[in-house]
């Protein structure tokens, strides 16, 4: 090995972790992870939570057709509210599709290798949670079969979108947003898919891999283009992540109602999307951990404790955002601010703003301590506590501010109605059923990143036992 | 794909079975110091420093990814400024038409849209993909290549190509096994 033995206990103690559990050979890693896509009795697990993702999500159908048919009043919006549970679900499901793209390529960047146990999955709950995501301004619209028009495309009416909104900033962040996220996913599939096609018996099966892989063979040419490929669509995922939630932000930031107006909102949202992605992918990693053991040496105690390290430290930045944003209410000296921040505390929607504290501020604090962040159920109730928190980070923005501006005659009341609830839980009973779907279907931890890790592995710890007992004492 | 089979000799290469990454990278140095030209090596996980030991290196998909972000680029930022100044200008409170720091959010993601679509387009265009059939298909055990096993194959279009004078190399380089390649 080129470095001296001063660096390499030095690169010992920074980097002194294993990220493979138990004894495994290149063989083993792909016998495991490919065999539970292709082991033809999926537990039975797998078909309760399908057989349910699949009911909830004809929930969401029924939610669609009938707001088609009848219009946006079967939902709670009305003046002054004109956009309540449609945006605040927006806002919610792509936040929570951020932290897929935050482990994929930031942390990926970042040579943080502990990731690759989490990439795959949390990359498709980003492309489904863009999807759930994706419905609701389209629906707003309240005539979908006109979405079209929110492309700048030659038409007949001699019109263009107008791009000074940030509205139709947001068409052009997510639908980039999904395009790149979708092409990230899919070559990171690639070699995986080609495992797939070659340890597959049923000749469908194989036709079908062997068509997707592209006709891979893992060629030392071939890799070395997809790695320039892959961590060039990494280092431009990295920016337009931040730029997705940043637009997404400015729906609010560049309007003027009070509590919106403010410049906090574009860090503060990114880190809450990426507590809430983070989230997101306890609530899905711990059940998976549990209905495939044989996925625990891969998705290791130390990796469910640096997850809850990475939601400790994004739940900071969020509550610094809470705190702040009482702040410029006071300092900014205007009458409307001081008002909001008055019912944000004291006013109709105030149990919501205590909620909120409570998950996204006070609960995630018990992170701090080491034994709870490696406690399985401890993080499974912390990933929906974060989840509803942020959930009701977005009701407090946005219906608490739309019912208390400026005019006391144009203040309201908003509540939802059944159909913002049924469309609202479909669109999780859809998540969940395309998650399950997926991971019949296509691996869910990276296949060839883990026999990469554990080439690193053997380079780093060395073949034998030993060894590895002498890195662990060198740390 | 028949007719290219008829044209081309039978034999595409004879290929190395190895089952240590670090062996392959060693046997592609090799390789390259006896003077092979055209050979490959496969593994089911990206080595670093095989394309090294090989001498192999392509920066076509990191130019074409830049280029790819400036068409991007100067078509988000031209097409906003072409509808705001030429095609429908809208007076806004007297306010200048080319409202530049408005268009930058689109100009952005225009940037990020091209650039990643050039990327992935061009990584499969330069390593020829997709592509359903592959003469390595044929070598023994090359199912494995995708999961324990790695392989060197030096192919028959190699000036220095001889069947035997091959076969005593790679057996010369450690391999589990050597075996030739149908086309």
């Amino acid at each position: 090995m080129a470095i001296n033995s001063i660096d390499s206990s030095k690169r010992t103690r920074l980097v002194p972790q294993n990220f493979i559990d138990g004894e495994h050979s290149y063989t083993t890693i792909s016998e495991i992870l490919a065999g539970v896509v292709l082991n033809p009795k999926p537990p039975t697990v797998w078909f309760v939570a399908t057989g349910l993702g699949f009911a909830v999500l004809n929930v969401m159908l029924l939610a669609v057709t009938y707001l088609v048919l009848t219009g946006t009043g079967v939902w709670g919006n009305n003046q002054p509210t004109a956009w309540a549970w449609d945006i605040i679900n927006f806002v919610w499901w792509i936040g929570i599709g951020h932290a897929g793209t935050l482990i994929s390529a930031i942390l990926l960047l970042m040579r943080q290798s502990w990731r690759n146990s989490i990439n795959r999955f949390a990359e498709a709950m980003t492309i489904f949670a863009v999807m759930c995501a994706g419905l609701y301004p389209l629906l707003q619209t309240g005539r979908p079969w006109l979405g079209c028009w929110l492309f700048p495309y030659a038409n007949t009416l001699g019109m263009w979108p107008q791009t000074r909104s940030p509205l139709e900033w947001d068409v052009f962040a997510v639908s980039t947003y999904f395009t790149i996220s979708l092409l990230f996913w899919f070559l990171g599939l690639i070699p995986d898919i080609a495992t797939l096609r070659d340890r597959s018996q049923h000749p469908l099966v194989q036709g079908i891999y062997g068509l997707a892989s592209m006709g891979w063979v893992g060629s030392a040419k071939h890799w070395f283009r997809y790695e320039q490929a892959y961590n060039i669509l990494a280092g431009i995922s990295a920016p337009l992540v931040l730029s997705v939630h940043t637009i997404v932000s400015f729906d609010f930031a560049v309007g003027i109602v009070p509590g919106w107006h403010t410049t906090i909102f574009p860090p503060y949202f990114v880190a809450g999307a990426v507590f809430a992605g983070f989230a997101m992918v306890l609530t899905f990693g711990l059940p998976l951990r549990s209905i495939y053991p044989q996925i625990k040496d891969f998705i290791t105690p130390k990796h469910l404790d640096w997850m809850a390290k990475i939601l400790l430290a994004t739940g900071l930045i969020v509550f610094y955002g809470y705190i702040l944003e009482m702040f410029y209410g006071w300092y900014s000296g205007n009458t409307y601010e001081l008002a909001l921040v008055y019912n944000r505390l004291f006013g109709p929607y105030k149990w919501f703003y205590y909620a909120l504290i409570f998950c996204n501020g006070i609960f995630p604090q018990l992170c701090w301590v080491p034994q709870l962040r490696r406690n399985v159920p401890f993080l499974f109730v912390l990933s929906i506590i974060v989840g509803i928190g942020m959930w009701l980070e977005r009701f407090v923005i946005i219906p608490m501010s739309l019912t208390r501006d400026f005019l006391t005659s144009s203040w309201g009341y908003y509540a939802p109605t059944e159909w913002d609830w049924a469309l609202f839980i479909g669109t999780m009973g859809f998540f969940v059923f395309l998650l399950f779907m997926f991971i019949k279907v296509l691996p869910i931890i990276n296949i060839f990143e883990m026999r990469d890790l554990l080439l690193k592995n053997h380079h780093q710890f060395g073949h034998g036992h030993d060894d590895h007992e002498n890195a662990e004492e060198a740390h | 794909m028949a007719h290219v089979a008829d044209e081309s000799p039978k034999l595409f290469g004879i290929v190395a079975e190895f089952d240590d990454p670090d062996a392959l990278v060693a046997a592609a140095t090799k390789a390259r110091v006896a003077g092979y030209k055209k050979f490959d090596a496969y593994s089911p996980m990206p080595i670093h420093g095989l394309a090294e030991a090989m001498h192999f290196e392509d920066i076509r998909i990191p130019w074409m990814a830049f280029f790819g972000g400036i068409t991007g680029c100067c078509l988000g930022m031209g097409f906003q400024a072409w509808i705001a100044l030429i095609d429908y200008p809208m007076n806004v409170g007297g306010k200048p038409l080319f409202t530049w720091p408005q268009f930058i959010p689109i100009t952005f993601e225009a940037t990020v849209l091209v650039t990643g679509l050039t990327t992935f387009v061009s990584q499969f265009a330069l390593n020829g993909l997709p592509k359903p059939y592959n003469p390595m298909f044929n070598a023994k055990n090359f199912d494995r290549a995708s999961q324990d096993r790695f392989f060197l194959c030096i192919e028959t279009r190699d000036p220095k190509f001889d069947e035997a004078s091959v076969t005593e190399f790679l057996q010369g380089l450690g391999a589990l096994d050597v075996s030739e390649v149908p086309a």
